[in-house]
């Protein structure tokens, strides 16, 4: 190609950040596929992604500068602008907000100035972090030659300045985001917290990589088929069997591709986390038999950026693999090859829908592809992706160990086997809880110590899902029970409000959430999700365009555009909330 | 002033020898056969048959049936982003673009629904509530089969400041909680005006990604702009939004011929419209040939009063799908400089 | 009849295309928009350039070979071809002639040996073969980098062989294509603008086919081949051409050698120039036409480089006092005593039809109702060929065999040597057209001023950097440029543009050989020294500034 470059050039520390990333490029996937690691490397290392590293990138990788600017400025993560080095992201997202995140960014805003300024450490409001367990929550990255960046629970203004100044965070154990600890009928939970998770060892004596010598001697068909005997459903929201979805692309010709999808970003959504930080390898293994049993010979694990600790586990864990032959050209003598690629988000929701995962991996903007055709067909570079949650991958070793029949007894006819749920907000003990599907709402929340005050309103499913009623309370946490209750279970949140919850703030964030996250491709998305914010604020200002009732007519018109005519399941989702809202609770009413 | 002598004797591709007799007639040539199966499917009750491969929007056009776009052009790859083209598809949950979507045997599709009109409707008025589209002619058109009424939305926001679009950050509109909702956000800006040959108005701009495809891999491959930012932040950008003189730009203008709303604007129509003496319904079109290197590309020349007042080529013309270069584009001046 | 051999959508569907002197990318930017459609699609590309040009970026390998050894390389490709047995042997047996001698000549041409000539690796030599003899569907294309050599013809016929070894002509999606570098260069030779053809390409030497033209004109038609443009300077030169009627040319600014140019033009008995704008030669002249601008104020035709008759259409009126070029010429005839009889451009069109069977099938209705149709188009059913001489793939094959050429390199006849030590080649850029005369006119943001691109090596070895001027020296000129270093060129080359003549008068230095087939210079390599001037004193510079 013949690129254009303006006249910056990159600095020594630039070109050798660039340089490291590019010597550890692979030769068997596009080079642009590496755009996103190299600018997170230079984000980390240079706390911003200056015009001269830019062209130096662009010019490594043979991709346009102004499409890495394109990319670079889609990431809330990465700044297209010098800024300070260490900066705190603090959520006030709808876990947050109400449990001391609004509180601390007043506080951060009085302590360093309005966010974004400051020259060597500065502040942004966070859309959720997934510590939802541990509310408030704040994430720190330190740039510069010995960068790091951190998750902290329970966020505090000292210690949190403490820390963007240099000092270490104190770590809470695992165990606390999990209350059933000690459980012993804990089956996608049972090691957590009990093994060490650095330790391939401990895993391996944990019964780790059973199920796959188990696999590697029953063959891939017979996987298959206890797979799909298992009627294991996605748990990443759309509960698509994932059976069907291995088989299809079984059909397709290979080179085949395993996306494992970590990139969990649904607000109040952290059990992914959980596993991630408290058992990794089991994340891998089931990457492997995923992967075994659709022919793949290349797995992408998509991690959210704001998940450092995870991400620290995984690679890690991924090495050990590596050398101890769980990964690579000639698994434990089995002749399978496979080996995973540990990519991070940059701070985007939307890459956490599967084709702006895609298309976020190959090095292009997170914008959702439009289906058909499906990742199963045309997915990574173009070949047939298998594309799982990581929640959903864990179960696999269970049913290669257990049988996909005895896997199938669990739960209900139609939600097989057991679930994990996102408990947060007013309740007592807040974590990732695991169950059998069919508990009741009422159970679970029982589970977590009760509601905290009078239930006003459970968000089940997250911004993207809806809310039912104290009355509704009876509703088993099913794919099928919640949409009765004309909810959704999409990522399995659990988040009661207590009446001393305004619902109206709470749908104005979870507007100005979608208005933050929509990738802005599609005109009812990008300009919808808009409207929609306006529309609350207004009906929350008490300030109509006509009356209450048109404004609500239209909100209603605004969703079902959104839900007909988006690109993906952001805008398709946007509305639900609102919607939901509106028709179950007496708010924004016409006088 | 073609100046033929220096290749005027370029020696010819001549497979014979110095020929003094004509070469006799030969054979016609073999052309690739492109069989294509015939897909049949219903389109608002009518029944239609294409060819495999085709797009639902073909389906409709062999019905004579008018589906809007405005992303969507034969010589781009499509994006399916404006939504404003999409039908009714039996058994699909959403709606579906026609642009892109293939059909399929036995497909049921429906084109005027009122789901259909609601999700154009709403496209339509989103998009007028946000964007200038005085210079967009169709998209009026559009507005009025649909009945659209941007203004349900609220007034038009004050527009941004220079460079205030430019520098949003993704992800972080909410600190703007509770503030006024009085007016509907809008991309209003001032235009970029850093060369003489065209404009870029991205007040007018739609995000359809036209001209990034036409400036990409759909044409000219030069790449200097691309989307940045996200959501309604997101706009079309060169890199750090430096001018298009620092930026790889090589003016072929195919950008411009590209865009539906008049967000890229040759200069000379920006400053007669400026004038006030652009007027189309004076002006003359005309096909002819480009006078520069010798492949023949086809000019629109547009003619106002005797004077060029731009120049365009044809979508479906084979030489140049409809893309020129900087001299077929902007090198007439000297005609009107006589 | 001569012309490329292929259409542009062939491009798009090739799986191998090489640019072979041709800078596509700037001078063809819409041929190229073609090629780059076959690269998106899995396409390999090669480009033969002395300089790394933006068309040679996109390529998978580029050969850069020092100027005017195209031959060599040209053989030393069929030489590989032929020792890794990948020609198409049926299709020489069947279909050429010539080729026992031909691979005796090649033989020679190892490609180590073409590659201490070329200055390139062997390696690029053997990667170029293979990958154009294994395509299914091949194209090699050129421009002026083939053809502004005093050896133009041989270094065509050298590619025209690399097609007939291998079978790549004649066939969808295969051929042989010069890029034509100025708009109807292609009809001028169609329409007989040629010293030695009648319209339709029909040899004028032929009494048959003079006779045919001579009955329809009712009158006499000299029976020898006229001249070429630059054999034309030659005879001014010897004094056997007095008068000269130039139209739409500006050979004061665009031949080589400029001042012998401006001498023997001055020394005409008479010098006639009708254009559109008063160039150079025009102001020279004792007459001068002005004449509407033929693409826009004017009807007609003119024929593209994948032979499409494309019609040209009157936008707009010229300015007053201003006649298009037939009405000149039907004026002119008409002082002088002879009725041209036709009155439109369509009438005149209709004059050759008959004339010319390429052409008899194209009617301005026909012409009209498509994009216009590509040559030869024998009849009003014919659709028009998209690919020429497909009558080589039928077997016997009717009429002439095609012939393989030996042709021996030769460099550049002016050699560099120590007084003049570097080669300068001379080219086009994107937004710039030839002089500069309709393009010098917009206000092109990308256009950079008129420099000597010289290598990064030269530069040290001269101390000079970005913006010095220097002197550049030829056997025939000197003019003074200012310097771009450009770290894509290899040492001893340098390049100039002849776009802006008032800032830098390139064809001062070129050299005026030629080649006696095609009658075109070798404005590709001249002979050079640079000499550093020395700095300007800031006084000086400010005036500079200001002027």
């Amino acid at each position: 190609m013949d690129l254009h470059f303006t006249s910056e050039q990159a600095t020594p520390q630039e070109q050798a950040i660039v340089d490291a990333q590019v010597a550890r490029m692979r030769g068997d996937i596009p080079q642009r596929s590496y755009l996103l690691p190299v600018l997170i490397a230079i984000q980390q290392r240079v706390g911003w992604i200056s015009p001269g590293g830019l062209n130096y990138a662009s010019n490594v990788l043979g991709v346009p500068p102004a499409d890495v600017y394109g990319v670079a400025d889609f990431y809330a993560l990465l700044s297209t602008k010098a800024q300070a080095l260490n900066v705190a992201h603090i959520c006030d997202d709808i876990a947050c907000a109400n449990r001391g995140g609004a509180a601390l960014c007043a506080a951060m805003e009085a302590a360093l100035g309005p966010a974004g300024a400051g020259e060597a450490t500065t502040w942004h409001h966070s859309p959720c972090l997934g510590l939802c367990e541990h509310a408030p929550a704040a994430l720190v990255a330190r740039a510069g030659e010995t960068a790091s960046s951190m998750l902290l629970p329970r966020a505090t203004t000292g210690p949190l300045l403490a820390i963007l100044a240099g000092a270490e965070p104190v770590r809470l154990p695992i165990e606390t985001s999990l209350p059933q600890f000690g459980d012993a009928s804990l089956k996608l939970l049972r090691r957590i917290g009990h093994v060490d998770p650095f330790s391939l060892t401990d895993y391996e004596r944990s019964g780790g990589f059973a199920a796959l010598r188990r696999a590697f001697e029953m063959g891939a068909d017979a996987v298959m088929r206890e797979v799909e005997a298992s009627k294991l459903a996605g748990r990443g929201g759309a509960a698509f069997p994932a059976g069907a979805k291995w088989r299809s692309v079984l059909a397709n010709p290979g080179p085949r591709y395993l996306v494992c999808n970590a990139d969990e970003s649904e607000p109040g959504t952290f059990k992914d986390r959980a596993v991630m930080e408290g058992d990794p390898y089991a994340v891998i293994e089931a990457m492997i038999l995923a992967a075994f049993t659709t022919g793949c010979e290349l797995g992408f694990l998509y991690l959210r950026g704001e998940y450092p600790l995870a991400h620290q586990y995984l690679s890690y864990a991924i090495e050990q693999c590596r050398a101890q032959d769980w990964l690579g050209a000639n698994i434990q003598g089995s002749g399978f090859l496979f080996d995973i690629e540990l990519r991070s988000g940059a701070g985007a929701y939307i890459c956490g829908e599967e084709t702006a995962m895609l298309n976020s991996i190959e090095g292009y903007r997170g914008e959702p592809r439009n289906k058909p055709p499906f990742p199963t067909q045309v997915g990574l570079f173009g070949k047939p992706t298998v594309i799982n949650n990581v929640e959903t991958l864990i179960n696999i070793p269970g049913i290669v160990l257990e049988g996909g029949a005895a896997y199938a007894a669990i739960g209900t006819e139609r939600s097989t086997g057991t679930k994990l749920y996102c408990v947060s907000g007013d309740v007592s003990r807040p974590g990732v809880y695991e169950a059998a599907f069919g508990i009741t709402l009422r159970e679970l929340l029982t589970l977590a110590g009760g509601v905290v005050g009078n239930l006003q309103a459970v968000l089940l499913g997250g911004a993207a899902g809806g809310f039912v009623t104290p009355e509704q309370l009876d509703t088993p946490l099913t794919f099928e029970g919640c949409r009765t209750a004309g909810a959704t279970l999409g990522s399995a949140v659990v988040m009661p409000f207590n009446d001393q919850t305004d619902l109206r703030q709470v749908l104005l964030r979870i507007a100005a959430f979608f208005r933050d996250e929509s990738c802005g491709q599609c005109v009812p998305c990008r300009v919808g999700v808009v409207r929609q914010q306006e529309l609350l604020q207004r009906l929350s200002a008490s300030a109509p365009i006509g009356d209450v009732a048109s404004e609500r007519a239209l909100l209603k018109e605004l969703g079902q555009a959104m839900r007909d005519a988006s690109i993906c399941a952001l805008g398709h989702t946007a509305s639900s909330a609102a919607e939901s809202a509106l028709s179950k609770f007496a708010i924004f009413q016409p006088r | 002033m073609s100046e033929t002598t220096r290749n005027g004797a370029t020696p010819l591709v001549q497979l014979a020898p110095d020929a003094m007799t004509p070469i006799p007639r030969g054979p016609l040539p073999i052309l690739p056969s492109r069989p294509s199966k015939m897909i049949d499917l219903t389109v608002d009750g009518r029944a239609v048959s294409v060819p495999e491969g085709a797009t639902l929007i073909e389906a409709t056009r062999r019905l004579s049936i008018d589906t809007p776009t405005l992303c969507f052009l034969e010589n781009l790859t499509p994006v399916n982003v404006c939504r404003i083209c999409v039908v009714e598809l039996e058994g699909s949950r959403a709606l579906v673009p026609s642009c892109s979507r293939k059909a399929e045997a036995g497909m049921k599709v429906l084109t005027d629904s009122e789901r259909v009109r609601l999700s154009r409707r709403m496209v339509l008025e989103l998009l007028a509530s946000s964007v200038d589209v005085s210079t967009a002619p169709q998209f009026q058109e559009y507005m009025r089969r649909y009945g659209a009424h941007p203004e349900r939305f609220g007034a038009a926001a004050a527009p941004a400041n220079e460079g205030e679009r430019d520098a949003a950050v993704p992800g972080r509109h909410h600190t703007g909680h509770g503030h006024s909702a009085a007016t509907a956000a809008s991309v209003a800006q001032p235009v970029k005006v850093d060369n003489d040959l065209y404009v870029r108005d991205y007040g007018k701009c739609i995000l359809c990604y036209k001209c990034v495809e036409a400036c990409g891999e759909d044409a000219q491959n030069t790449f200097a702009i691309a989307v940045a930012g996200r959501g309604f932040d997101a706009r079309i950008s060169t890199e750090y939004n430096v001018p298009l003189t620092e930026s790889a730009c090589v003016y072929c203008g195919n950008c411009i011929g590209v865009c539906p709303t008049g967000a890229l604007m040759f200069k000379s129509e920006f400053d007669m419209r400026a004038a006030g003496t652009w007027n189309e319904t004076a002006q003359t079109q005309t096909n002819t040939i480009c006078p520069y290197c010798g492949v023949g590309c086809t000019l629109t020349v547009h003619v106002q009063a005797d004077k060029i007042v731009k120049v365009t080529s044809p979508m479906e013309q084979p030489v140049t799908n409809g893309h020129l270069c900087i001299k077929g584009r902007f090198g007439w001046e000297w005609v009107n400089q006589r | 009849m001569g012309g490329g051999t292929s259409s542009y959508r062939e491009i798009e569907e090739a799986d191998f295309i090489v640019l072979w002197g041709s800078n596509a990318r700037e001078t063809h930017p819409i041929f190229f928009h073609h090629v780059l459609k076959a690269v998106h699609r899995g396409a390999r590309l090669f480009v033969v350039d002395p300089r790394r040009t933006s068309s040679a970026q996109w390529a998978e390998g580029w050969l850069g070979i020092r100027v005017g050894t195209d031959i060599a390389l040209a053989n030393a490709v069929a030489h590989e071809i032929l020792h890794r047995k990948l020609e198409h042997g049926e299709f020489i047996a069947n279909a050429t002639s010539g080729f026992e001698a031909f691979r005796a000549h090649v033989e020679l041409y190892t490609p180590e040996y073409a590659a201490s000539i070329c200055g390139i690796d062997a390696s690029l030599i053997r990667a170029l073969a293979s990958a154009y003899a294994s395509s299914e569907n091949a194209q090699i294309c050129w421009t002026l980098g083939i053809t502004e050599h005093h050896n133009a013809v041989d270094n065509v016929l050298s590619l025209i062989n690399l097609g007939l070894l291998t079978g790549h002509v004649g066939r969808w999606g295969s051929g042989l294509n010069p890029l034509r570098g100025q708009n109807n260069v292609q009809g001028g030779g169609d329409m007989g603008a040629l010293p030695d053809r009648l319209p339709g390409f029909q040899h004028l030497e032929n009494d048959e086919l003079r006779a045919k033209f001579e009955k329809a004109w009712g009158v006499t038609i000299p029976p020898k081949h006229g001249w070429h443009l630059t054999g034309m300077f030659d005879a001014m030169d010897r004094g056997e051409l007095k008068a000269l009627y130039v139209i739409g040319e500006n050979p004061a600014s665009s031949e080589s050698d400029q001042h012998r140019t401006l001498r023997l033009l001055q020394g005409l008995d008479m010098l006639v120039v009708q254009d559109m704008l008063l160039t150079k030669t025009a102001e020279l002249a004792d007459v001068v036409f002005p004449a509407a601008a033929g693409w826009c104020e004017t009807e007609g035709t003119v024929t593209n480089s994948e032979r499409r008759v494309q019609r040209v259409r009157k936008a707009l009126n010229p300015p007053a006092g201003v006649l298009d070029d037939m009405e000149i010429l039907r004026e002119l005839a008409q002082r002088m005593g002879y009725d041209l009889g036709v009155k439109t451009a369509e009438e005149a069109w209709n004059e050759l039809r008959p004339l010319s069977p390429m052409h008899s099938g194209m009617s301005y209705a026909r012409l009209d109702q498509t994009e216009g149709l590509q040559w030869p188009c024998y009849d009003e059913s014919h659709p028009g060929e998209q690919y020429l001489h497909a009558r080589l793939w039928q077997w016997p094959v009717v009429g002439p065999l095609a012939p393989f050429t030996c042709a021996n390199d030769e460099g550049p006849l002016e050699a560099t040597d120590a007084e003049y030590p570097i080669c300068l080649t001379t080219g086009r850029r994107l937004d710039s057209y030839n002089t500069g005369v309709q393009t010098g006119r917009y206000a092109s943001p990308g256009r950079l001023r008129e420099a000597i691109e010289i290598s990064t090596a030269d530069a040290k070895h001269l101390d000079v950097c970005d913006g010095d001027r220097v002197r550049v020296i030829s056997r025939r000129g000197t003019v003074e440029a200012p310097v771009r270093v450009d770290a894509t060129m290899r040492p001893g080359l340098a390049f100039l543009t002849f776009h802006h003549p008032d800032e830098v008068e390139t064809n001062l230095l070129t050299v005026d050989f030629t080649d006696p087939r095609s009658g075109t210079a070798e404005f590709k390599a001249a002979a050079i020294r640079i000499e550093k001037l020395p700095l300007l004193a800031e006084s000086q510079v400010a005036q500079a500034v200001t002027v």
